[in-house]
């Protein structure tokens, strides 16, 4: 089972513990990754879809935690990793890009330097050969003139370039995983075409499994081979891009898709979802998004829907779907 | 002429001096020679890249800077050197950031209320209030929110707010900078809705500035595709993004990753090479030719003009 997968989280919880409570930011997400694919998660803010990605790089807040669940890789629970385990992890196994490309680098020292750093901390390399390590990466993705901007700082490069080169700095120890935190949301669209071009191409070349957390789903349409849809922390619907925009099986999945401008331009009138984002200081008992659909019933109120299998490893969890299911199935219950 | 446009631009440009030395400052081009009109309740779309001056001209439209050159004209009078203050009764800006747009200080019925206190468009307090309550009603916010502070509302409620303060003075024509972009989807779809909805009520016609390619054709009725400074397209928002004729348009729209998974892997990209030159250091001619793949020696000698392609549509390219 392990060997199938390089990454499984199971039923992983994270709180932060702020002064007004416990925000329960996660509240038992599950996906396995296989190795050399990508998967897609999304939802909109505070859906927990950047706090999952923090709890597997144990990247945290100080006052977040890992309540409960596990993060396996390659078979080892990696939340009971010391500090000097996890420093071995991070960017050796697993690597992460953020949103913010300027704020992510560090502006007193060059780009060069920051690179290097990397690649001595992992490897065996010594600072030569690191360096020539360095400027082959940003080679690799597409930085123009590496010998030259290895002795620049950050601020003498646009967004476009600077996210180029937190890529370098993510890949340069050839991780098994990359995470990336909404790697295009800062940049222009013709700069987020061609980072994400970049990411296929690297991808499809050093054969690495990336999850791919954004809230934009033209983004996750066109590049995921499986996608997670995530609302108040917990994973709504689970299945391949065909399934989460043709077949979803989740009110929360299908509200998202109507609120959007449709693709072919017509001028359909948008159905939003009504209401606000949940409050995860208050979490509901039933469903999370009972409080904003349409078709509630009363079973959503008060108890956790169940994941309802479809085929191809597509599942949702609500209860609408669960009924249905029943019904098709003659009482025949998967669960 | 004067009556079938109600706001005309004609050669807008608004330049920022930059100091490059210590004595020396160099203009950046903002906005070098925008010209285009929008009709009484119609929609124009204004869509580019950072930094290609879509949010300047927003604000020289409503002169919140002062133009370089250029003329804009409202209802046929031009108001390029007019006292503000009577036209802001007619035009009004939402601003993109419902964060820092609203006074921390202040409740919500006095930051709807401050257009009315400075245009003094009530006789009475109870007149105010009313005032206040109905334009609260309108973009569907509850009375009962009248006395708390912006920082209550999460960010749709607060755009919502932007939204009605921008309606106190009964405007004919509202500024949007980029009034969604800062917001979920599903809040984003309630905002544009709601714009929609007060366009057919109150006959506003909008400016819709935003990055969003797809919220945009989705709102207008005509759009304006901007490149460092310059319109380099402008037609039936339709037209424009199934038949692009700009270059700089056609790529700017493969670019626009697609929420479908089959339309998603049957377009095509035309991935632009390199990144947005500096506006401090433009390249002569064409602005965009440095990233075309038509781009000849004529474009590096001669700035293309926007022409007319028929049945509305200006581009202004010497290749297609």
């Amino acid at each position: 089972m392990s060997e199938e997968y390089i990454l499984q989280v199971k039923d992983l919880h994270t709180s932060f513990f702020t002064d007004s409570g416990e925000v329960r930011a996660v509240n038992g997400v599950n996906f396995n990754l296989a190795p050399g694919k990508i998967l897609g998660i999304v939802g909109e803010s505070g859906s927990g879809k950047s706090v999952t990605a923090y709890s597997i790089m144990q990247i945290l807040a100080n006052t977040g935690k890992i309540t409960s669940g596990e993060v396996l890789y390659k078979g080892q629970d990696i939340t009971k990793f010391d500090k000097k385990q996890m420093r071995g992890f991070r960017g050796k196994c697993c690597s992460i890009i953020f949103q913010d490309p300027m704020t992510s680098l560090n502006p007193v020292y060059t780009i060069g330097n920051q690179l290097i750093e990397a690649i001595l901390l992992h490897t065996d390399k010594d600072k030569k050969q690191a360096k020539d390590r360095a400027v082959e990466m940003l080679e690799l993705v597409g930085v123009n003139e590496p010998q030259k901007r290895i002795k620049q700082y950050p601020h003498e490069l646009s967004g476009g370039m600077r996210q180029r080169v937190m890529i370098a700095m993510a890949l340069a120890c050839e991780p098994d995983i990359l995470i990336a935190d909404e790697p295009t949301t800062a940049l222009d669209v013709t700069i987020q075409a061609q980072i994400l071009e970049l990411m296929q191409e690297l991808q499809k070349k050093m054969g690495m499994a990336i999850i791919m957390v954004t809230h934009d789903l033209g983004v996750i349409a066109s590049m995921c081979d499986e996608i997670i849809v995530m609302y108040g922390g917990r994973v709504c619907e689970r299945g391949t891009a065909e399934d989460i925009f043709y077949r979803s099986g989740h009110e929360y999945t299908k509200g998202l898709l109507r609120s959007i401008p449709k693709a072919d331009g017509s001028k359909e009138r948008l159905v939003p979802i009504a209401g606000t984002p949940i409050n995860l200081l208050n979490l509901p008992k039933g469903c999370a998004f009972c409080a904003r659909c349409d078709e509630a019933m009363k079973i959503c109120l008060t108890d956790v829907p169940p994941q309802v299998q479809m085929p191809d490893g597509h599942y949702a969890s609500c209860w609408l779907t669960y009924k249905k299911q029943m019904e098709e199935t003659g009482g025949a219950a998967n669960e | 002429m004067s009556s079938e446009y109600l706001v005309e631009v004609e050669d807008l440009k608004q330049y920022f001096p930059i100091k490059t030395g210590f004595f020396k400052t160099t203009p950046l081009k903002a906005v070098d020679g925008v010209s285009f009109n929008i009709k009484p309740g119609e929609t124009l779309g204004l869509v580019g890249e950072s930094g290609c001056g879509k949010t300047t001209v927003g604000r020289s439209l409503l002169r919140l800077y002062e133009p370089t050159g250029g003329t804009i004209k409202y209802m046929g009078e031009e108001i390029t050197a007019a006292n503000m203050h009577e036209h802001r009764k007619h035009m009004q800006m939402v601003f993109q950031d419902p964060y820092s747009s609203l006074n921390p200080r202040m409740t919500v019925e006095d930051i709807i209320g401050e257009p009315l206190d400075v245009h003094k468009l009530y006789s009475s307090k109870q007149e105010r209030r009313d005032k206040i309550l109905g334009l609260m009603e309108l973009v569907g916010l509850n009375a009962e929110h009248a006395t708390r502070y912006a920082h209550e509302f999460s960010g749709g409620q607060r755009q919502r707010i932007g939204i009605a303060r921008a309606l106190a003075v009964n405007p004919k024509f509202i500024v949007c900078d980029e009034a969604v972009s800062a917001l979920d989807v599903s809040i984003q779809a309630q905002v544009i809705n709601m714009f929609e909805d007060l366009q057919e009520k109150l006959g506003v016609a909008y400016l819709f500035i935003a990055h969003d390619l797809l919220v945009v054709r989705h709102i207008s009725k005509r759009i304006a595709v901007m490149y460092l400074g310059r319109v380099v397209e402008i037609g039936d928002a339709d037209e424009v993004y199934e038949n692009p004729q700009h270059p700089y348009t056609q790529s700017l729209l493969s670019a626009v990753p697609i929420p479908d998974p089959v339309m998603a892997k049957q377009s095509q990209r035309i991935v632009l090479s390199g990144d947005v030159p500096s506006p401090l250091n433009m390249p002569s001619g064409c602005a965009f030719r440095s990233r075309c793949r038509f781009a000849t020696e004529k474009c590096a000698q001669e700035c293309p003009k926007l022409e007319d392609r028929g049945n509305g549509r200006q581009v202004a390219c010497f290749h297609q």
